[in-house]
């Protein structure tokens, strides 16, 4: 079955860095959902969160092919590792006197944040996982939705775990972390490791 | 000591090492050009074609097992590179393209004869580089050599504005190293993933080993046997793994796929544990993926994590260079004897031999490469078009040295056989045989000038039957032979061979191939030989496209 998996990638922070990660994804015919990419707490690098459709075959190779290229640092899967996802809507919503207070209630149940007023209409935006965001713009649309942009999914894992790349100090090392980090699944799931 | 981008980047080639290239120049390399005079250590080789210019430094780069370095101007010149890169790209070849490009203003103005080269090829290149400074050059060479060199070898390529090739910029020696965080080397495998494949290939009773291109460019021919010979495994290759494995050793049952060996095909179909070593399970080799032995237990040797997993579910996989993983599997390898196994195999290899034996005087594909064969002692280096010549010559040939068989496997380029065989002559003295299909001879038949200026010994066989032979062969066999765009016309190649200065000859029969063979061996210059064959033979065997291995068919009746 296909799903959604999340995938964190660290890049080098060049020029052409983001056509060579969508090249590889277009010429493998991988489906990316969304792409989100931008800075890190390391200065050099950037930091991808990429939603990709796929059963695990097809993600583990994602995260294979990745690697391959030069200029992608470290990959990490990890869909199936416990971690916080957010993505953020800005949603303008066509409110008036009339509907303006039936509208704000349910900014309210999301705890969304109305970020512009007009008399004709709303910006309000709406931060939380996937489902959450999907819930809001369903409830929203019965107002009519003018225009509406999302960030597409940021993810970290939790605890003290992260998916920080190795350090390069020594190949065999950084060899040695990178395959530990490559198809991170569950015994039994990996392609390749089921008898 | 302040430099000039051109001659930075002639010292990089000189600090590299490198003793040759291919190229043509242009615009916007002339300041590169203007160079070169300066550096009689490192030989240019002007080509006719660009097209050439990339087979001509892949088909060193395979003989002399050293990165291949090829150098065209911006425009057209760098899209006729493409072929070239693609075919080194899909085989795994160590290449370095180097080409110039716009000065830095006219980038992305569509100034004249402006490509976006590095754009072009982010797909066919292990990586590649557009350098806005000259002091960008030395870096971006010395990991240029560096990543095309290493791990799963490959072409990259750097383009360098006209500009910077005229910039200036400090030159304080060759850098000593690289600083590539996103690029460990991974020759050593995990310990326990070679326990694991030890752990099976123990407890193997039909064994088969499948070596590909990793084992030539690991030049792990030694560790191979050693390992075949201790765990007893038959070895079939597969086409770019040819030469591998001495194909004159008892354990040594051929190469496997479409047109491979019968008995290798049938091995691969019926063994209890695949051992792929240095190769990618490509399905030219494999068959039907669904239907290649699905109760076998695949190990998988490779050097490309990616690789892994890729085609087949793998029950061991060892992510490492050839070499390093076979030194570290031999002492985990038992002692092994599969006697009523090898029996098996033997007794199909009977039955289906490959020894062509059909008496007559016409000049047969098979009967042409065992005549060659015999001639040359089985020694020649030899490198091929694509097509029925092709799969003639991996059948017949018995290859034994390593590096001594030349082909464009993954891409499958026709024309590859002239430029490639040109630039591969320039890695050793010994002439090497390029075998031609006619097809393939006239799409890059201009690089007989090349030939010719370098007097280059190059002997050009061209297997001429009129006929796109592959393409008819599908035609007849799966199109109710219907034949259409297959029959080539052609220039008398005796004379097309004159009129470039070099010597052509004719060879009609069996008599007159067997003389022209002996005629050659005092000969030292480039020789075009027109060796006119019987117009509609088949290649046999063939795994039908889309068919099984075990679906292997020997002739049309088996259809």
């Amino acid at each position: 079955m296909a799903s959604r998996n999340t995938i964190v990638a660290h890049v080098e922070d060049r020029p052409g860095v983001l056509a060579r990660v969508a090249s590889l994804f277009r010429r493998r015919g991988f489906n990316i959902e969304s792409l989100t990419v931008g800075h890190c707490e390391e200065p050099g690098l950037s930091r991808m969160t990429i939603v990709v459709d796929g059963d695990d075959h097809q993600v583990d190779q994602v995260c294979r092919q990745l690697f391959k290229l030069i200029d992608v640092v470290s990959v990490q899967d990890i869909t199936y590792t416990p971690m916080v996802d957010r993505e953020l809507a800005l949603i303008k919503v066509s409110a008036s006197n009339f509907n303006r207070r039936e509208v704000l209630d349910v900014v309210e149940v999301f705890r969304a944040d109305v970020v512009d007023v007009h008399a004709e209409a709303l910006i309000i935006q709406v931060l939380g996982d996937e489902g959450k965001v999907d819930a809001a713009v369903k409830m929203f649309e019965q107002f009519g939705i003018l225009e509406m942009v999302r960030t597409g999914r940021v993810a970290m894992r939790r605890g003290t775990e992260t998916t920080k790349p190795p350090a390069i100090s020594d190949s065999q090392q950084a060899a040695a972390a990178i395959r530990a980090m490559l198809g991170r699944r569950p015994e039994g799931v990996l392609p390749f490791a089921s008898d | 000591m302040r430099l000039t981008g051109a001659r930075i980047l002639m010292e990089c080639l000189r600090a590299e090492g490198v003793e040759v290239f291919f190229g043509y120049p242009g615009g916007v390399v002339l300041p590169l050009y203007n160079t070169l005079g300066e550096y009689p250590d490192i030989k240019h080789v002007l080509v006719r074609h660009e097209q050439a210019a990339a087979h001509a430094a892949d088909g060193y780069a395979r003989v002399a097992g050293r990165t291949g370095v090829c150098l065209a101007t911006s425009g057209p010149g760098a899209t006729n590179l493409v072929t070239g890169i693609t075919t080194a790209y899909m085989d795994s070849v160590p290449m370095v393209v180097l080409t110039g490009n716009v000065a830095r203003d006219l980038i992305g103005r569509d100034g004249f004869q402006e490509a976006d080269i590095t754009g072009i090829t982010l797909p066919i290149t292990k990586h590649n580089y557009l350098l806005m400074r000259a002091s960008e050059i030395a870096p971006a060479v010395k990991e240029a050599f560096h990543i095309a060199s290493t791990g799963r070898k490959g072409p990259v390529l750097v383009d360098i504005p006209k500009d910077v090739f005229i910039e200036e910029a400090e030159w304080d020696g060759y850098p000593q190293g690289v600083s590539l965080r996103g690029y460990p080397i991974m020759d050593v495998p995990r310990e326990e993933e070679v326990d694991k494949a030890a752990e099976i290939i123990n407890a193997a009773r039909k064994p088969i080993i499948i070596a590909g291109h990793g084992v030539v460019q690991s030049e792990a021919q030694h560790e191979l046997v050693e390992f075949a010979e201790r765990s007893d495994t038959p070895v079939l290759t597969t086409l770019l793994g040819i030469s591998g494995m001495p194909e004159d050793h008892e354990l040594s049952y051929g190469f496997l796929g479409m047109h491979g060996h019968f008995y290798a095909n049938m091995a691969a179909d019926r063994a209890d544990v695949v051992i792929g070593i240095g190769m990618r399970f490509d399905d030219r080799a494999m068959g039907r993926f669904s239907d290649f032995n699905p109760t076998a237990k695949i190990v998988h040797i490779d050097i490309d994590p990616a690789e892994i997993g890729k085609n087949f579910k793998t029950h061991a996989p060892v992510n490492g260079d050839v070499k390093e993983t076979l030194s570290r599997l031999l002492p985990q390898v038992e002692l092994n004897r599969h006697p009523e196994w090898r029996a098996e195999i033997d007794q199909i290899m009977d039955q289906h031999p490959t020894d062509y034996v059909e008496e007559g005087t016409e000049l047969s594909g098979p009967w042409l490469i065992q005549a060659l064969a015999e001639a040359t002692q089985g020694e020649s280096t030899i490198v091929t078009g694509v097509g029925q010549h092709q799969m003639w010559a991996a059948q017949y040939y018995p290859y034994t040295k390593q590096r001594q068989w030349v082909t464009s496997g993954g891409l499958g380029t026709m024309g590859y056989e002239v430029p490639a065989a040109m630039g591969a002559q320039f890695a050793q003295d010994e002439p090497i045989w390029s075998i031609c299909g006619d097809g393939g001879f006239q799409m890059t038949s201009q690089e007989l000038q090349t030939v010719a200026d370098h007097n280059l010994p190059v002997r050009f066989a061209i297997f001429n039957n009129g006929f796109l032979g592959m393409v008819r062969q599908w035609q007849e066999l799966f199109y109710e032979h219907n034949y259409h765009s297959v029959d080539l016309g052609q220039p008398d190649f005796v004379k097309l061979a004159e009129a470039y200065g070099i010597k052509g000859v004719r060879a009609t029969t069996r008599a007159e191939a067997m003389q022209l063979f002996r005629d050659l061996e005092s000969y030292d210059g480039p020789v075009v030989i027109d060796f006119q064959l019987e117009r509609e033979e088949n290649v046999w065997p063939m795994v039908p496209a889309g068919a099984a291995l075990s679906e292997t068919i020997e002739s049309a009746e088996d259809l």
